[in-house]
C-alpha cells in the first residue's frame, strides 16, 4: 500500500513540474512584454532595458527556464507584476479562504449527495426517485455563476426588500462584516458562518446534485448483488443491511469520485469567489488574468493543480483504508 | 433506431430543447424584433422592465438593458454565439479525444501508457483555471475561445474512446479482418472506429453543454468574446451590475444557458442508457 502512495506522490510531483513547464512555454508564446507592463506606458527605452535586465528577460531561454524551475521548487514564485509584492505572499494570503470554502463544500456535497443518492436507490423507480432524478439532473446543469446570482438576488437583496425574517437574510459580500472587530468572539464566529451560507449553498447545491447522481448508480448496483439478498435472507433488518452492507460497498466508488469532483469544485469556486467577493485564490486568479499578471496566474494554476493532486492522494489513502482487499494484495 | 431512441423521454426532451434553441439561433436575424446593438433613444428606453412599451410604442417583451438595447433580440443573437462556440468546441474536443484514444488503443503498450498518463494529468487541472491561464496569455476572440475550450475538453472523450476501441479490437470480427490482411490503419478507420462511436457521441453531447457553460462563464468574467457582440455570458455580466434594479437582465440569459446545458445533459444521459444495454435500468 505504501508503494502505491509513494508512486502517486512522485507522479503528483511530476505533474506539478509538468504544469510549471507548460506554463513557462505558454508564457514565452504570449504576446505583450511584461517589462513594458512593469514600467508603464510613459517609460523611456532606458527604463525598459533596465526593467528587462531586472526581470531577467535578457538571458537565454534555457537559462531562464532552469532558473524559473529552480526558483519555483524553492518556493520563490517571483513578484506580482500588478501588486509589486511576492507572489507567494499574494497567494498565501488567499489560500485559507479557498481551503475553508472548498473544504466546507466537500463536506456538504458528500453528506448531502450520499443521503439523496441512497434515498433514491432505496426508492428506486418510485415517484420520489423520479422527482429527485429530475431535480438533480436540472440542478447539475445549472451554471454556478447563475445560481450564485439568483441566491444573492433572493436571499440578500430580495429578503431585505421584502422584509423577510433576519434568519432568512444573508450577506452577499466577503468573509465577515465591516464591524467585526467590535463583536464578541461568539458573535464573530456567527458572523463568519453567516457569510459562508450563500457561497456554500451555491457550491453545495451543484455538488450534491452531481454526487447524488453517482451515488444512486453505485448503490443500485450494490443492491442487486447476491450478498445483499443473502443478508436480507438471514433476516437482518432493512436499515442495518443498508448501512452495514450496501453503504459500505457503494461508498468505495464514491471515494474515487473525489479525484474528478475536486477539479469541478475548484472551477465553481472561481465564480463563487468572484461573485461573493470571497478573498480566495480564484478571485486572485481572475484579477491577475485581467491585469495580465503572469507570475500570479501561473503560480495560482500550479497551486490549484497541487491541491487537486493532494486531494487525489487523500482519496487513494481513504480508498485503501476502506477496502481491505487492497491492503491484502498490495502489501 | 432513431425512433427507438426518441422513445426515451430524456432523448426526446434533449433533442427538442436543443433543436428549438438551434432554430431560434438560426432564425435570430428574422425573429429578433430589434437590432441587438441598437441603443434607440437611450434615455427613454434604458432599463425598461419586461412587457413595457418602448419609446416607439412597440412592446419590449423581455425589457431593455442599461444601454436601452432590447433583451429579447440580444438573447436571440447571443444564442448564435453560445451554441456555435459550444458545438465547435465540443467537435474539436471529440476529434482530439478520438484521435488520442485511437492512438492509445492501437499504438501498442508504451504509447498507451504515455497517452493515458497525459490524459490523467490534464484531467487533474481544474478546467476553468486552465482556461483562465490560456485566455490570459492571448487576446480574447471567438476563434481563441473555441480553440482553448476544445483543447481543454478532450480528456473524457479520449478515455471513453480508448476503452471502447480496446473492447472492439478484442472482438472476433476485428481478428477476422486482421487475418484477412487488413492493415492497421484501415482496420482502425473502417472497422474499429465506426463500432466505437457510441461513447464518443455521448461524451460529445456532454461536452457541448460544458462548453456552453464555460463560454458564458468566461464572458461573465469579462474574458470572452469581446463586447458589444451579444453573448449570453456578457449579458449576465452586464446584468449583474443592475441586479437589484433590473433582475431580468442577469436571470434571463442565465436561464438560457441553463436550459441549453440541461438539454445537452438529458440527451447524453438518455443516449448512454439507450445505446449501452449494460447501464440500462
Amino acid at each position: 500500500m505504501w508503494n502505491r502512495v509513494v508512486v502517486r506522490l512522485l507522479s503528483g510531483i511530476g505533474l506539478v513540474l509538468a504544469v510549471v513547464t507548460v506554463a513557462f512555454v505558454l508564457l514565452q508564446l504570449a504576446p505583450g512584454d511584461p517589462a513594458r507592463f512593469w514600467v508603464g506606458p510613459a517609460a523611456t527605452q532606458d527604463d525598459l532595458d533596465a526593467a528587462r535586465r531586472a526581470l531577467g528577460l535578457d538571458r537565454p531561454l534555457l537559462a531562464r527556464y532552469l532558473t524559473w524551475l529552480a526558483d519555483f521548487v524553492r518556493g520563490d514564485w517571483g513578484t506580482s507584476l500588478a501588486r509589486h509584492r511576492p507572489v507567494r505572499e499574494v497567494l498565501g494570503a488567499a489560500l485559507p479562504a479557498t481551503v475553508i470554502l472548498t473544504g466546507a463544500s466537500l463536506l456538504v456535497t458528500y453528506l448531502g449527495g450520499i443521503i439523496v443518492g441512497l434515498l433514491q436507490a432505496v426508492k428506486r423507480a418510485r415517484p420520489l426517485d423520479t422527482a429527485l432524478t429530475v431535480a438533480t439532473t436540472v440542478v447539475y446543469g445549472l451554471p454556478a455563476y447563475w445560481v450564485a446570482l439568483l441566491l444573492v438576488l433572493v436571499f440578500a437583496y430580495g429578503a431585505a426588500r421584502l422584509g423577510w425574517p433576519a434568519w432568512l437574510q444573508f450577506p452577499a459580500m466577503g468573509v465577515q462584516s465591516l464591524d467585526v472587530d467590535f463583536l464578541s468572539p461568539g458573535a464573530r464566529l456567527l458572523d463568519r458562518l453567516e457569510h459562508l451560507v450563500l457561497p456554500l449553498a451555491t457550491l453545495g447545491a451543484l455538488g450534491i446534485a452531481g454526487t447524488a447522481r453517482f451515488v444512486r448508480g453505485a448503490a443500485v448496483d450494490v443492491l442487486d448483488l447476491d450478498f445483499v439478498r443473502a443478508a436480507r435472507a438471514r433476516g437482518i433488518a432493512g436499515r442495518r443491511v443498508l448501512l452495514r452492507h450496501v453503504l459500505r460497498n457503494a461508498l468505495l466508488p464514491v471515494i474515487t469520485l473525489l479525484g474528478l469532483a475536486l477539479p469541478a469544485l475548484f472551477s465553481g469556486t472561481v465564480f463563487v469567489e468572484v461573485i461573493f467577493a470571497w478573498p480566495g485564490m480564484g478571485r486572485e486568479l481572475v484579477a491577475a488574468v485581467a491585469a495580465r499578471d503572469y507570475p500570479v496566474v501561473l503560480a495560482a494554476t500550479a497551486v490549484f493543480g497541487a491541491l487537486v493532486i493532494i486531494g487525489n492522494l487523500l482519496a487513494d489513502l481513504l480508498y485503501a483504508a476502506a477496502d481491505p482487499r487492497l491492503r491484502e494484495t498490495q502489501r | 433506431m432513431t425512433a427507438r431512441l426518441l422513445r426515451d423521454p430524456r432523448v426526446a426532451a434533449g433533442v427538442a430543447i436543443i433543436g428549438a434553441l438551434a432554430l431560434l439561433a438560426f432564425l435570430a436575424p428574422w425573429l429578433a424584433p430589434f437590432d441587438p446593438l441598437d441603443q434607440a433613444e437611450l434615455l427613454r428606453s434604458r432599463l425598461l422592465p419586461p412587457l413595457a412599451a418602448g419609446p416607439e410604442g412597440a412592446p419590449r417583451w423581455l425589457g431593455t438593458d442599461q444601454l436601452g438595447r432590447d433583451v429579447l433580440s440580444r438573447l436571440l443573437h447571443g444564442a448564435r454565439v453560445s451554441l456555435a462556440v459550444g458545438a465547435l468546441a465540443a467537435l474539436l474536443s471529440a476529434a482530439i479525444g478520438t484521435a488520442l484514444g485511437a492512438l492509445a488503443a492501437a499504438g501498442g503498450r508504451r504509447l498507451d501508457r504515455v497517452v493515458m498518463a497525459a490524459t490523467d494529468a490534464a484531467l487533474a487541472l481544474p478546467r476553468l483555471v486552465l482556461l483562465l491561464a490560456l485566455v490570459a496569455l492571448f487576446q480574447p476572440s471567438a476563434v481563441l475561445i473555441v480553440l482553448v475550450l476544445g483543447a481543454t475538453g478532450w480528456m473524457p472523450v479520449a478515455r471513453l474512446a480508448r476503452a471502447e476501441m480496446q473492447g472492439v479490437m478484442a472482438r472476433p470480427y476485428a481478428a477476422a479482418a486482421r487475418a484477412a490482411g487488413v492493415g492497421p490503419l484501415r482496420l482502425l478507420l473502417r472497422h474499429v472506429l465506426p463500432n466505437a462511436l457510441t461513447p464518443v457521441l455521448v461524451a460529445t453531447a456532454l461536452a457541448v453543454g460544458n462548453a456552453i457553460t464555460l463560454e458564458a462563464g468566461l464572458a461573465f468574467l469579462g474574458l470572452g468574446i469581446p463586447a458589444p457582440a451579444p453573448s449570453w455570458g456578457n449579458m449576465i455580466a452586464t446584468g449583474r451590475d443592475a441586479l437589484v434594479q433590473a433582475p431580468w437582465l442577469a436571470t434571463l440569459p442565465g436561464l438560457a444557458v441553463a436550459v441549453a446545458v440541461v438539454g445537452c445533459n438529458l440527451l447524453a444521459d438518455g443516449l448512454r442508457d439507450q445505446l449501452d444495454p449494460r447501464t440500462a435500468r
